[in-house]
């Protein structure tokens, strides 16, 4: 491409030179002079655009050409792409919706050659839902990555530093496949790929290793475990006693925050919010009783009714993004809305290798869908919905995640400390200078 | 130590006497720096210690969020320093310096303010304030002395009245002004083109802590469309986050000889409130002009 440039460049100079050219002689202006530089400017104006730099793709199934990029890229990499199921509701037709039904391996020939074993096992475990939850996923994913280093050899003739990135990136491509990559997985792989292409060359393979094995075990431990301790530290200054706190859906750190405020005598009741398809709010009321927290259960639906008994909103988020936005498991936003109209202050907890530089003002540019046969249910022997299929005009849209807007969110509690959720842009400036 | 304690609140008072136009948060800290000076301990923790102590001891005198912001922000000034220079009379010499450099630069930003601020108070408007603040005041002078042409409506403040005190100091400079009660804000502010309030302290979030009645008048003025200004200094920035009313603590709420002598608050009526920074357009502050999701990004600065 660099060839490319070269070329648009001398054209355009020798453009350049025959209009002043033609100008100077100023009385007659040849047109066939003028022509021949039209042409050329045309020439390297299809040059340009031939070679500018694009940007990153975003998923894009409904374009057939992106497709093919993607298709040729799995193929040079030498990993199985993954087809589509089902009819996609139009709004949401650029992004892949997948199949739970049959097993990952029924689906795609994994080549076991190509892919690591721990890799193929964590790409199961993402498809068929075992491994859930965003803190769960990096956590299982860095792991992974651990193992992966413990095995690996470096070819002759070739740098640790540029290899192992390059060994990454086809195992990257099929968890990618298995499941959409989250945003802190994002950031843990960015980390990851920066510590292997920082490793010096002179640096003997085992110690390399041994330095990556702890660079990975300082991040799990300083971003996620003491992160949730700094957020539970900040976080029960918030609770007082008689409160009563509404929580939705399961996530880790909510959990461990309530969990804590309890052990130091907080009196509180907790009102945990459920919803289909996932219906992730049990395991977050089990988890809260069995410790011996008073808990109350409620749907979705049945949120206007309990509000005016909540005194404050914690809420669990998958990402902060870059506008201050908050993504998080779908229902969030609404959960936002209602409390904003009912004045009650809605506190978010995220850690901050969480925070990613996207920016969305809204849930459909870049979501993930589930698939849709889980919004199928059965009762008393009859399901509904069973040949949704067959119904031509029939799509189901099973969501994964949704945006809420600043506005909605009172607080975020994050490892650095308490921050409007307007400032996220000021700690990832802050984080950029300290890296 | 009581003696000491005796001592450190004299100075405080005997300098909150002198000049009555100071803030209480700069008394606080030249009288930090009066301690610091005097100190006589070994260590540098010993230091950062003592002086933690004698915040607390003029927080008890003055219970206003300002003083407890000026002298958290005097600590972190000089703790700085102590990162810096290993030998303590050397680090106390700095810190002196370093202190009093801060002194001046504080004292030059009720100037700074009233310099952002006076431009948008154009020629024939009808301001609304609320109780006494000293920076609105030299703010209102500042606009005064550039021959404009306005009028002031300021709110009585019960339960000290202080609106009369600000309502005497506007006519001796003779900006035509008028005294409304606390429940008349909704009624005047029809009339008015703009709000300008002081604070005692700005919150983290970008809120204000202020004089009861100020959350009543931002939410009056969101309702008819008029521009809610906040005139503060950067010292009276301060590292809390309350949610709501609720949650700003009592040590703020209540004046400090009330803290001390009444056990049950609750038949006590607080003198602040807090308002939440959805209903102010703009803060002025020496540090520029701030929208109020600014502040946090100058807090940050300030403190991380």
């Amino acid at each position: 491409s660099s060839i490319l440039h070269i070329a648009a460049v001398v054209v355009s100079g020798t453009s350049v030179v025959v209009y002043m050219y033609t100008w100077c002689l100023s009385s007659s202006i040849h047109i066939s002079a003028v022509v021949v530089s039209m042409f050329s400017t045309i020439i390297c104006g299809f040059l340009f655009l031939l070679v500018v730099k694009r940007l990153p793709e975003h998923v894009q199934v409904d374009d057939p050409a992106v497709v093919k990029r993607l298709a040729k890229k799995l193929e040079r990499q030498q990993i199985p792409l993954r087809s589509d199921y089902g009819y996609k509701v139009s709004l949401f037709s650029h992004l892949h919706q997948y199949s739970r039904k049959a097993p990952l391996t029924q689906q795609l020939s994994i080549p076991s050659t190509v892919i690591h074993p721990s890799i193929v096992r964590l790409g199961l475990q993402y498809s068929q839902g075992i491994v859930a939850g965003s803190n769960a996923r990096s956590v299982a994913l860095l792991h992974a990555f651990k193992q992966v280093i413990r095995d690996y050899t470096t070819p002759p003739n070739e740098e640790l530093s540029r290899d192992l990135v390059n060994k990454l990136k086809p195992y990257i491509s099929f968890l990618n496949q298995c499941r959409p990559l989250s945003a802190s997985m994002g950031n843990a792989i960015k980390y990851i790929k920066k510590e292997i292409s920082n490793i010096p060359s002179q640096c003997k393979e085992e110690e390399a290793k041994t330095k990556l094995l702890t660079c990975i075990d300082r991040y799990i431990e300083e971003k996620i475990v003491l992160a949730a301790k700094a957020i539970s530290k900040y976080a029960i200054e918030k609770i007082s006693d008689g409160d009563v706190i509404l929580v939705y859906g399961c996530s880790s750190l909510v959990n461990n925050i309530l969990c804590e405020a309890f052990e130091k005598s907080r009196k509180f009741r907790v009102i945990v919010v459920d919803s289909r398809p996932r219906l992730e709010g049990r395991e977050a009321l089990r988890r809260l009783v069995q410790r011996g927290i008073s808990c109350t259960y409620v749907l979705i639906s049945a949120l206007s009714y309990i509000l005016p008994e909540v005194s404050k909103v914690f809420l669990g988020a998958h990402a902060l993004l870059a506008n201050g936005y908050v993504m998080s498991r779908v229902g969030t936003s609404q959960i936002a809305l209602v409390a904003r109209t009912f004045n009650v202050p809605v506190l978010v907890c995220c850690e901050t290798y969480k925070f990613c530089e996207k920016v969305q003002t809204d849930s459909f540019v870049s979501n993930e869908l589930d698939d849709p046969d889980d919004l199928m249910v059965t009762r008393k022997g009859k399901t509904q919905l069973e040949n949704w299929q067959d119904v031509s005009s029939l799509g189901l849209l099973n969501l994964v995640y949704d945006v809420t807007p600043p506005d909605f969110v009172d607080l975020v509690i994050t490892d650095l400390g308490m921050i409007p959720c307007t400032s996220v842009p000021v700690v990832l400036r802050v984080k950029n200078l300290d890296q | 130590m009581f003696h000491l304690v005796e001592k450190l609140v004299e100075y405080f008072r005997t300098q909150m006497r002198t000049d009555p136009d100071m803030a209480s948060a700069v008394a606080a800290i030249r009288t930090l720096l009066e301690f610091l000076r005097r100190d006589k301990g070994e260590t540098i923790l010993g230091l950062r210690e003592s002086l933690k102590w004698a915040t607390d001891c003029l927080t008890e005198v003055d219970s206003s969020v300002a003083v407890s912001s000026g002298g958290e922000l005097f600590l972190r000034f000089i703790s700085l320093t102590s990162l810096e220079h290993q030998d303590l009379s050397r680090c106390k010499k700095v810190m002196e310096e370093r202190g009093e450099l801060f002194l001046e630069k504080i004292s030059l930003s009720r100037t700074k303010v009233a310099k952002l601020c006076h431009t948008f108070i154009k020629d024939g408007a009808k301001i609304l304030t609320h109780s006494s603040s000293r920076v609105v005041l030299r703010v209102l002078e500042k606009a005064a002395a550039e021959k404009k042409r306005f009028t002031v409506y300021v709110t009585e403040s019960q339960p000290d009245t202080a609106g009369k005190q600000m309502a005497d100091a506007l006519r001796r400079i003779n900006v035509p002004v008028t005294v409304v009660l606390d429940a008349a804000v909704g009624y005047v502010l029809e009339k008015v083109d703009l709000v300008i309030v002081g604070a005692e302290g700005v919150v983290e979030s970008g809120g204000i802590i202020n004089k009861i009645g100020t959350y009543q008048m931002a939410v009056c003025s969101k309702a008819h469309n008029k521009p809610f200004y906040v005139v503060a200094e950067s010292f009276k920035f301060v590292r809390l986050y309350p949610l709501n009313q609720q949650d700003v603590p009592d040590r703020f709420k209540y004046k400090a000889d009330t803290l001390r002598t009444v056990s049950d608050l609750s038949d006590e009526h607080p003198m602040i409130d807090y308002t939440p920074p959805s209903l102010i357009t703009l803060l002025f502050t020496d540090l520029g002009v701030l929208t109020p999701s600014a502040v946090s990004d100058e807090l940050i600065k300030l403190y991380l």
